[in-house]
């Protein structure tokens, strides 16, 4: 398998199926490890870095399946490194480092190795809807794995020692993206919001840290890692907060039909007219417009496509995968074009 | 485009474009601030290393004296780790323990102690800590109720599991 071959779907995240689809989009657990022994990369010599490299590629090819693809980063060109990170498969910070790193990743994109990230080794478990409990019997039969031939630093008292003492003890993150355009449209976003942080979480856009929400799409993670086992973090997500939200979510849509059908509507149109008549169009704007007919898609209200079609609208139209399925590397305003042709020929070919 | 002003503040860089379709095209442009308060973004809530380092930082102007702390292993001093809000190797956490726990405790909502997974290399060793806390209260309730038997009792298990 090559990156090429991942240009013919979706990937795992973006099935559009799984518990909850209709606002949970994806459900993602990620785990910080180092290896025992080794200065960690802030401190690491050039060659220290290649030999935990080479170490940990090796390692994690050995645990992983037998259609993994291993993809060197410090090789790979800018488009193919965006084109993960788009993909969700390797973070930002990955893609835009320097030095000896690689992503190992499963065939159905369910996992992924991030050797020599800000840690050593984040394994990162991603699946479509709202899978936590999925995701982190994968994840930890990874960790058990790779840890069998690279001992990872841990300190009776501490856990899993990291980088930055912010991840320490359990190293787990876990993040789960949602699908809000009901609560922003009935105003509600930013109290769910509040009270998301109250409970400490962190709330975020697409692409994680720093990022906006671009198409009402909110990345919703845990900030402690310490004190807690990796139960108890992955519960508070599982039986509190994201039914919570889920039901918020879908008594503001409920709301919005019953109260403003005819806005509700002529929001979901008039987004789709843009889409399918424009001549040049952003990945933001695109992105934006998209989200009402995601909504609509579940509400029974615009059946033109359905959420498959709407999750390969969504991910081949970001700058990278653009580019990737062009073959060439364009510039943005060749993007804006090339964006809006792609469009118009997928909604036309629809319709 | 990216040197823009923010068209709300007039003061900091317009980093966030929006463009408005419905009623009519507007573009707007916002410094992340503004954009925040308008509920047009939201920021990331994760305090950044730098907001838990400038916390440690107030802290430590109490107690002074570590900066020149040096870790044998890595040559990261104290200091480095301030001003890069990373540590430099596994060993740091053992030198530096003593001034990276109020960090950690603030980081992590007063938490201390791991109580998650354990890799199984290192299983007997935590189950030996965890004994010796067991053991060492049992001790304390023993010599507390007079039972002194018992109290030399577990001070020999505890004499073991120290040596070994």
């Amino acid at each position: 398998m090559n990156l090429d071959d991942l240009t013919r779907g979706t990937g795992e995240w973006l099935r559009g199926e799984g518990p909850l689809s209709d606002v949970v989009v994806s459900s993602r657990i990620r785990l910080a490890r180092n290896l025992a022994e080794r200065p960690f990369l802030t401190t690491a010599s050039e060659s220290d870095r290649t030999e935990i490299y080479r170490s940990l590629a090796s390692d994690v090819t050995a645990a992983g399946d037998d259609d993994a693809m291993f993809v060197d980063l410090d090789e790979a060109d800018t488009v193919d490194r965006d084109f993960l990170v788009e993909r969700n498969l390797i973070s930002r910070q990955h893609a835009s480092g320097n030095g000896s790193r690689g992503v190992s990743i499963s065939s159905r994109e369910t996992r992924s190795l991030m050797i020599n990230e800000e840690d050593h080794l984040r394994i990162q478990g991603l699946r479509s809807g709202f899978q936590l409990d999925a995701i982190w019997e994968e994840v930890n039969r990874a960790d058990d794995a790779i840890a069998e031939s690279s001992p990872f630093a841990f300190d009776s008292q501490l856990g899993y020692l990291t980088a930055c003492p912010t991840n320490v003890g359990t190293g787990i993150r876990v993040s789960v993206m949602l699908h809000l355009p009901g609560l922003r449209l009935t105003k509600e976003i930013e109290r769910v919001a509040r009270a998301a942080r109250d409970l400490h979480l962190a709330v975020r856009g697409l692409q994680g840290e720093g990022t906006e929400a671009v198409g009402d799409l909110y990345q919703l993670s845990n900030q402690t890692t310490l004190g807690k086992t990796e139960a108890e973090i992955i519960g508070a997500f599982s039986t509190s907060i994201i039914p919570r939200i889920v039901d918020y979510e879908r008594a503001a849509r409920e709301t919005l039909s019953k109260k403003q059908p005819v806005r509700l509507d002529d929001k979901i149109w008039r987004a789709y007219g843009l889409l399918s008549n424009a001549r040049r169009i952003s990945s933001g704007e695109t992105h934006t417009l998209l989200s009402p007919l995601r909504m609509g898609i579940f509400m029974g209200r615009f059946s033109k496509f359905d959420v498959k079609r709407w999750n390969e609208l969504f991910l081949f139209t970001q700058p990278a995968h653009l580019q990737k399925v062009h073959g060439v590397s364009m510039g943005e305003r060749e993007r804006a074009i090339a964006r809006a042709d792609y469009l118009r020929d997928r909604l036309e070919a629809i319709d | 485009m990216s040197s823009l002003q923010c068209e709300r503040c007039h003061q900091a860089k317009a980093t966030v474009h929006i463009t408005d379709t419905v009623p009519e095209k507007t573009e707007r442009h916002l410094c992340e601030n503004c954009a925040e308060s308008e509920g047009v973004i939201v920021k990331h809530q994760h305090p950044t290393t730098n907001e838990v380092l400038q916390q440690f930082l107030k802290h430590k102007a109490a107690s002074t004296g570590h900066d020149d702390l040096v870790c044998p292993k890595c040559s990261l001093s104290f200091n480095d780790f301030q001003l890069k809000g990373q540590l430099g190797c596994p060993h740091d956490y053992t030198v530096f323990r003593e001034y990276l726990l109020p960090l950690i405790e603030r980081a992590h909502e007063g938490q201390v102690r791991h109580i998650g997974k354990v890799p199984k290399t290192a299983e007997a060793t935590v189950h030996r800590q965890t004994d010796l806390v067991r053991l060492r209260r049992e001790l304390r309730d023993a010599v507390a109720g007079e039972d002194y038997e018992q109290a030399a009792n577990v001070r020999d298990k505890i004499r073991t599991l120290e040596d070994a």
